[in-house]
This record gives C-alpha cells, structure tokens and sequence, in this order.
C-alpha cells in the first residue's frame, strides 16, 4: 500500500444557511479545498462524498454525480460515489477516499461531506436523525436520536457518578473553543448555568448538551505521499485509517455506556499507526451529545472508564491540558451538519499539524487523531495523522 | 412515516414473539433469523416471552417527532427480559415514577396513529408491576 497524504482542506461556515443551497455549499469548500492544494479540477481521478440523508432533508438523491457535475467536473466523468453511514458518513469517505489512493487505483482523491439540514422543520429533522438508529425497533416505539444518547447517560450516571456539572463542562469547554474558530456555528463562551439552565430535550440532556441542526459542507483532497510535496509544502500523512461497526440498536450492546465499535477502531488505528495513546497530541471526537465526549476519551482509551467526567473537569482536555478535545469546538459548537462532520474534523487536524489554528492552536501538535461515530455507534471511524 | 401500515401485519409487535437458538439457549427480541452467537449452525425456533421484565436505563422524552408529540412528556426505556433479551419501550408510568431495576410487565397499547384520522396501530409498552 502506498503512504497517502492530506494536501488540502476546505470548509464552509457552518450555520443556519436559509439563503444558500445545497450544492451552493459543497462548491464552496471543494473549490477552497481544491484551491489549497493548488490543483486543476482535471487533475482529479475520483470524489467520495459523505452524505447521510439528503433523501429526507431536501429530497435530492443521487448525490455523487450532483456533485461532480457541479464541481464542474461532469466533462471529466470522474467516478463520484456517495457514502453513508449516518453520522459517521463524512469519516468514511475520507477513509474510502484513502483506500482508494493507497490501493494505487486512482491518485488525487476529494473526499467531502455535506448536510443542509434546516429546510425541514425541527420535527421532520427529530423524524430523520432517528433513523440514524434502528427504525424498527427503537424509532417505532417513539424513540428519538437524544433520547437513545439520554439512555447511555442515565445508564452512565448510574454506574459511574458522573455530575450534571461535569457534563455539563464539556458543552462549556467546546463553546470556549469554538468562541476561538471562525467557521463555527456558535463563536459564543458559555458557562455551566446556560447548559444546567437550558430546556430539557431528553432527561437528563438538556438543550446546550446537544449539537445542533446545521448547514455546512467540507472538503479535503488526498494523494500519494510521494507527490504530495509537489503541490504543498505541508503535507499532512495519514498514519493510520480505521472503521468499526456494532449492532444498529442500542438495547442489543454489550455494554450501554461503552461503544465498542469505538474501542474496536479505537484499537486498529492505534496499531497501523504504531503508536500509543501518550503519542496523540489532540483529538476531535464525535460530541453529538455532552455524553458521548465523555464516552469517546474512554472508548479511545485516553482515560479509564468512569473517569471521563473528572478529567474533563481538571481541564485536561481543555486546550493546553493533556490531550486537548474538540479544539474545533466539536460537534458541539461548530454545528453538527451530519454528512460534513467528519471531514471537518480532518480540516480540523490538518489545521492544526500546519501550525494554521490560530488563537485554539495545540503547541507543537505533531499527531491528531479523529473518531467520527454514526447512530449510537453502530459505525465508528478513526483516523490518525502526522506531520509528514 | 408510513411504513407502519405494513408493520400492523408484524405478529411480534402485538405478542412479544422472538426467536430461540437452541444451540446456545440465547433468546431474541426482535427475532433474528440467524443466531449471531453459531451462525449457520444454530438452530432457530420461534419463541414466545413471558413479557416481564426490568428496566436497564431510561429517558423522559420532552421534544419528539410529530407523530409522538402529543404524548410527551413520555419515559422512553430498555427493558431486560427475564429470558435475558433487551428491548426499546416507551413505560406506561410517569417519569418521576421510573427508576433503574424497576420491575416491569408488557402491555397491549396504541403506539400512534397516521394523522388524526389515519390507520392506527398497536404494539407493546411496559408498565410497572
């Protein structure tokens, strides 16, 4: 296999997009991400796109082609392929978009995610991220998306003593980061009152431990490592790309408050990537909800089970604490535009490797890793990566 | 949603029907046609539960799709069968009610309906015992 290497990134501002398009958006971050790899369009072998349910939030399928011909690529007959996973659609593209170069099938590979998620209203948007979980068992009873991860932590408080105070300090932390990241939904400090005195959603969530509904699209573009220097001077190497799946509902886990898919995938990056978990300098992880931050840092293995709650609240995934979180701002902050979020989160880290983070920048960042997660964790993706 | 106008026809929504592996002894609900434990060489016989069970963990509904929005604020649960298989039920109770271990029994209830004058269909909900 062939080293594959990130050599540009591009995202939109994620938010409320009433006035802006669906493919409006996707253009925007390809050209960005296409521009920063200095490419021509004709140079691209192939586009992998993240999108999980543009059928039910604008009524468009058949999202791969929409893409490329609007990429201005149709002429080009370029092979563009749409992949879904829920939530985790964004992290598997990347992954296929990697495969594919390191396979030594095609050579400059996009791979992006995109969601336009407000043009339905709140409760068609509850009706499809529900089906991001089982729908026949779980979505028929009258479950919802919050509702299933309220499961996991009331299931979590019970074993494990987590407080309202420390859930409550991971939407807190992320709202400081995401105050520090332009293309964040919410650029807004908040404190732990706003999220213990928000509107209840999903006893014991309440409206600040939920990532929003958002627009945004995201793009990144991948080639061998061996040519990446022709076109950046910061190649960014993907050390390791993995992926994990477990049952689609929540009731059949061996464990309610562990996703094994993410310790499983957790598991298999660390061991392609040869490295330990002392190694990483920051994470992104997949905070659709306050919980599942919490969740994730322990499924990755960066703290014990049933300790998450305390190492967030001593600060050590704050920027400048151990193993910084969501420097982005998360899922959180930034906004949770589905299909987008995985890629954004390899901008994220290719952001900050480049030493380009601004005023969130990790000092001395020299291994990022991602865990993008889709449904309750029936899909998990993790990537690693370095300076090359 | 209108699928479920073809879920009324599911037998095991009204009766708690899953399935036996008799290879390994584990129960199922859902029903699976094959067991994830032996594979190919389980053997699978439909099994009807006793329908009580406890509950794992739980959650209070507050915003809902709109088909459940008239019912909310609603307890959403995974209930553990005594023959050992999970499930997600909503709990006939109210929320300050449920707690963790409660022991509960399943009920025939409406689940919903399609619109105000749509079908209406039936399933299982728990209450406590």
């Amino acid at each position: 296999m062939r080293d594959v290497a990130v050599i540009g990134i591009g995202c939109t501002k994620f938010g409320e997009w009433w006035d802006r398009s669906f493919r409006n958006l996707f253009v925007e971050a390809g050209v960005k991400a296409i521009e920063d790899a200095n490419l021509a369009g004709e140079q691209i072998d192939a586009m992998y796109v993240g999108n999980m349910s543009a059928g039910r939030f604008i009524e468009q399928e058949h999202i791969g082609a929409l893409i490329a011909d609007y990429a201005g690529l149709a002429s080009e007959h370029i092979p563009a392929t749409r992949v879904e996973a829920a939530c985790a659609s964004g992290g598997l593209a990347f992954r296929e978009a990697v495969i594919s170069v390191a396979s030594g099938m095609s050579d400059i590979v996009v791979a992006a995610g995109v969601e336009k998620m407000t043009d339905v209203d709140t409760s068609l948007s509850t009706d499809a991220l529900a089906g991001a979980a089982d729908r026949e068992w779980e979505g028929f009873t009258g479950a919802t998306f919050p509702g299933l991860y309220a499961m996991i932590a009331t299931d979590y408080i019970h074993r494990y003593g987590l407080t309202r105070e420390q859930l409550a300090q991971v939407a807190v932390k992320n709202h400081y980061n995401g105050a520090r990241n332009p293309i964040a939904q919410f650029q807004k400090e908040i404190t732990l009152d706003t999220v213990t005195n928000s509107t209840l959603v999903a006893d014991p969530l309440r409206l600040f431990d939920c990532s929003p509904i958002t627009d945004g699209a995201a793009a990144v573009v991948v080639a061998p490592l061996e040519v990446a220097k022709k076109f950046t001077d910061t190649p960014i190497k993907v050390l390791a790309t993995a992926q994990a799946s477990d049952t689609i509902a929540l009731h059949d886990r061996r464990d309610i408050s562990t996703l094994d898919a993410s310790v499983a995938a957790g598991n298999r990056a660390f061991q392609m990537a040869g490295l330990e978990r002392k190694d990483i300098d920051f994470v992104e992880v997949h905070d659709c909800f306050t919980i599942a931050e919490i969740c994730a840092i322990e499924d990755l293995g960066f703290c014990k089970k049933g300790e998450a709650g305390k190492f967030t609240e001593e600060g050590a995934t704050a920027l400048g604490g151990q193993i910084p979180v969501n420097t982005s701002g998360g899922l959180k902050s930034c906004g949770h535009p589905v299909g987008a979020t995985g890629i954004k989160q390899v901008c994220e880290t290719v952001l900050q490797l480049r030493g380009e983070a601004g005023k969130r920048q990790v000092d001395g960042a020299e291994i990022g890793m991602t865990h993008n997660v889709g449904g309750t964790g029936a899909t998990v993706a993790a990537h690693i990566f370095g300076r090359a | 949603m209108s699928v479920p106008r073809f879920w009324r026809k599911i037998p095991q929504r009204y009766n708690l029907e899953g399935t036996h592996c008799e290879t390994c002894g584990r129960y199922f609900y859902p029903p699976r046609n094959l067991c994830p434990e032996c594979r190919r060489e389980g053997t699978i016989v439909n099994h009807t539960f006793k329908g009580v069970g406890k509950v794992v963990t739980y959650s209070v509904i507050r915003t809902a799709s709109d088909q459940f929005s008239a019912l909310t604020p609603y307890v959403l649960a995974i209930v553990e069968l005594e023959e050992g298989p999970r499930l997600t039920t909503q709990l006939v109770c109210s929320p300050e009610e449920v707690t963790i271990g409660m022991p509960v029994k399943a009920v025939f209830r409406k689940i919903g309906s399609e619109g105000e004058s749509g079908v209406i269909y039936y399933g299982t909900k728990f209450a406590p015992m």
